[in-house]
C-alpha cells in the first residue's frame, strides 16, 4: 500500500496554543492536527517557535493558552500540565536538536533505556536479580536488538556513545527514541549539521520508521529542501504565528512562505 | 620477621584498612553520581546506622532482626532526606545542595544522640580482630582475621552494585540521569523515583560501613569524621566512579600505613593521619578529575 493510504485519522491536536516567556510571545495561538501515519512537519525560518511547539508538546513547556489532545488506544485525551515523563509514557518519544545521548553508556544501554517504561518488574526484583527481572531483561533485549539493526548501527553496539562521530549519534538517539515504540515521533532538526549524503541517509531512515513500524511522525526542520521531499503535510510557522498550513507543493507555492523564507520588501 | 614479609605485612594492613575507606567513599560516590550532590552528611548517615543498630540490639532484638530493622530505617531516612531537603532545592546551584547536606549533618548527629543516646557503645559482629593463625604461622605476617572479613563484605557489596548498575533497567536509568537529565526524563525516566532510590542505596550503604566501623572502632560520635578521611579516596578515585573510589581507598590505605611505618620515623611519627591528605593534595595538581573521573573538558 502506498504511504499516502494508510494515512488515518488525527491522532494529536494542537489547538490554539499560545506560549510566551516574560514579554517574549514564542507561540501565539497555532493550531494543526497530525494524522496517523503521516510525516507532519513543521518548518520556518531561525526564531520561528519550532522548538517551542515540540517543547510543548513534549511537556517541557507549558503553553499559557490553548490545548493539546492525543489519541491513545482510541480515546481522546487533553492534556495542560504534563511533564516530559508523563508525555513519554502516553507514547511521546522524541530526538533533540543537541543530541541528548547518555554518553558514558554503550549505544546498546542508550537504546535499553528506551526500553524502561515496557519494563514492569520492581525495585526489589531488579535488586535480586533473579527469575522475572532477568527475563524481562532479555526479552527487552531482543528488541533493542532488532532496533540497532534496523538503524544500522550493529557494529558499534559496545562502543560509548560519547566516542561517536556526529552523523552516528544522531542514528543512536532516533534508535533510542524508536525503541520506546512511540504513538508519535517527534523529530527536533534531525538533519542539523549534516552533510547531503548524511541528510539523505537520514531521510531514508525517516521513511523507512514511518513505513515499517508504521509510527506517526512531526519533523521539526530549518532547512526546506530535504524536508518537502519527506513530509505528508507542512506547518510553516514564522514569529511565533503559523502562516501556512498544508502539502509540500502547496506550502512551496505559498506567498507568505516565500516572504518569510526570502525577506519581502516594506 | 623479615623485612619482606614484614613490608607485605604492611602493605596488607593497609590495603585491608583502605578497603574500609572505600565502604564509606562508595556512599558519596553513588548519591554524586546520580544527582551531583556531594552529600556531605554521608558521614553522619553512616553514624545514624550504627547506633540505630547497636541500640536495637540492646534492647534485646535478635541480630539479624535489628539488621533488617536498622536497613528499613535507613531506607527510609534516605527518602525522607531525598524528599524533604533536596526536592526542594532542584535546579540550586551545587552550593546551594551542599549548604544544605552540612546542615542535614548536625540534625542526624542531634537527633541521632537524642533519640540514642551520646554514650559510646561497643559493637559485637562476632568476627574477632585478631591475627589470622595459620598466615601467622606458615608466613610469618600479621593480618587481622576482621579485616579481611570487612574487606570481603566490600567485595560483595561492590559485586552487587556492579551487577545493579550494569544490568538492571533501574540501574540503566540511574545511570542515565546521571548522564542527562532532560533525555533521561523524555524517554519516561521518573526522576524524582530515581533520586530516592539513590538515597534508599546510600543509605544501605552507609549500613554496612556503620556495622564495620562501629565494630573495629567502637559506635561513637567520632564515627562522623570518617566521612572526611572518604574525601582523599574520593580526589583520588574520582567522585563519579565506584571502581573509583575502591582503587582510591586501596591507594590510601597503603600508602598512609605504609609511610607511616618507613618515612614516620624520620620525621617523629604520627604522619599517618594526615598523610592521605598530601597524596590527595599532589594529585589535585596532576590530575584533577582523578583517576577514573570524566576529564573535564570546558569548550570555548
Amino acid at each position: 500500500m502506498s504511504r499516502a493510504g494508510r494515512i488515518g485519522e488525527t491522532v494529536l491536536s494542537v489547538e490554539g496554543v499560545s506560549l510566551a516567556f516574560g514579554g517574549v510571545n514564542a507561540l501565539q495561538d497555532v493550531s494543526f492536527d497530525v494524522r496517523e501515519h503521516e510525516v507532519r512537519a513543521i518548518i520556518g525560518p531561525n526564531g520561528a517557535g519550532k522548538s517551542s511547539m515540540l517543547n510543548v508538546i513534549n511537556g517541557v513547556y507549558h503553553p499559557q493558552h490553548g490545548t493539546i489532545r492525543l489519541r491513545a488506544n482510541g480515546a481522546w485525551k487533553e492534556f495542560h500540565d504534563m511533564d516530559p515523563h508523563e508525555a513519554a509514557s502516553m507514547g511521546i518519544a522524541r530526538t533533540f536538536q543537541n543530541i541528548a545521548l547518555f554518553k558514558g553508556m554503550s549505544v546498546l544501554d542508550n537504546v535499553m533505556t528506551g526500553r524502561n517504561l515496557k519494563m514492569r518488574t520492581s525495585f526489589l526484583e531488579q535488586a535480586i536479580w533473579i527469575g522475572r527481572a532477568r527475563r524481562e531483561e532479555l526479552e527487552h533485549r531482543r528488541a533493542a536488538e532488532e532496533v540497532i539493526d534496523f538503524m544500522e548501527i550493529q557494529h558499534i553496539r559496545k562502543t560509548p556513545v560519547g566516542r561517536l562521530p556526529y552523523g552516528l549519534q544522531k542514528r543512536v538517539d532516533l534508535g533510542r527514541a524508536l525503541a520506546m515504540e512511540p504513538q508519535v515521533l517527534l523529530l527536533d532538526e534531525p538533519m542539523a549539521g549534516m552533510n547531503v549524503e548524511e541528510k539523505q541517509d537520514m531521510s531514508r531512515f525517516i521513511l523507512d520508521v514511518n513505513d515499517e513500524y508504521g509510527t506517526t511522525i512531526v519533523l521539526i526542520e530549518h532547512d526546506m529542501g530535504v524536508v518537502m521531499d519527506i513530509s505528508d503535510r507542512v506547518v510553516v510557522l514564522d514569529y511565533g504565528r503559523k502562516i501556512a498550513d498544508g502539502t509540500p507543493d502547496e506550502v512551496r507555492a505559498d506567498q507568505a512562505v516565500i516572504d518569510a523564507y526570502l525577506g519581502v520588501a516594506h | 620477621m623479615t623485612d619482606l614479609s614484614f613490608f607485605f605485612e604492611v602493605l596488607i594492613g593497609g590495603l585491608l584498612a583502605g578497603i574500609m575507606y572505600s565502604l564509606v567513599a562508595l556512599g558519596f560516590v553513588l548519591i554524586y553520581k546520580a544527582s551531583g550532590v556531594f552529600n556531605f552528611a554521608q558521614g553522619a548517615m553512616v553514624f545514624f546506622a550504627a547506633l540505630t543498630f547497636v541500640s536495637v540490639v540492646k534492647m534485646g532484638v535478635n541480630f539479624w532482626l535489628a539488621l533488617l530493622i536498622t536497613l528499613a530505617v535507613m531506607v527510609v531516612l534516605g527518602v525522607s532526606i531525598e524528599k524533604i531537603v533536596l526536592r526542594p532545592l532542584v535546579n540550586q546551584p551545587p552550593i546551594t545542595l551542599f549548604m544544605a547536606t552540612i546542615g542535614l549533618t548536625f540534625v542526624l548527629e542531634g537527633l541521632s544522640q537524642i533519640v540514642w543516646g551520646s554514650q559510646p557503645h561497643a559493637l559485637e559482629l562476632g568476627i574477632p580482630d585478631v591475627p589470622m593463625a595459620w598466615l601467622l604461622d606458615t608466613a610469618n605476617i600479621n593480618i587481622s582475621q576482621f579485616d579481611l572479613f570487612a574487606s570481603g563484605i566490600a567485595a560483595v557489596l561492590v559485586a552487587a552494585l556492579a551487577i545493579f548498575f550494569q544490568y538492571t533497567r533501574i540501574g540503566r536509568a540511574l545511570r542515565a540521569v546521571a548522564d542527562d537529565h532532560q533525555a533521561a526524563q523524555a524517554v519516561g525516566i521518573p526522576l524524582k523515583h530515581i533520586w530516592a532510590i539513590v538515597w534508599a542505596v546510600a543509605g544501605f550503604v552507609a549500613l554496612v560501613a556503620g556495622l564495620m566501623w562501629g565494630a573495629r572502632n567502637g559506635v561513637q560520635y567520632a564515627l562522623t569524621f570518617i566521612a572526611l578521611k572518604a574525601l582523599p579516596v574520593l580526589i583520588l578515585g574520582g567522585f563519579e566512579s565506584i571502581p573509583g573510589a575502591i582503587i582510591g581507598g586501596l591507594i590510601v590505605g597503603a600508602s598512609e600505613k605504609l609511610a607511616e611505618v618507613y618515612i614516620g620515623p624520620m620525621v617523629g611519627g604520627g604522619i599517618e593521619s594526615w598523610f592521605a591528605y598530601v597524596i590527595a593534595l599532589l594529585f589535585l595538581l596532576v590530575r584533577p578529575q582523578g583517576l577514573f573521573g570524566e576529564k573535564i573538558i570546558d569548550r570555548v
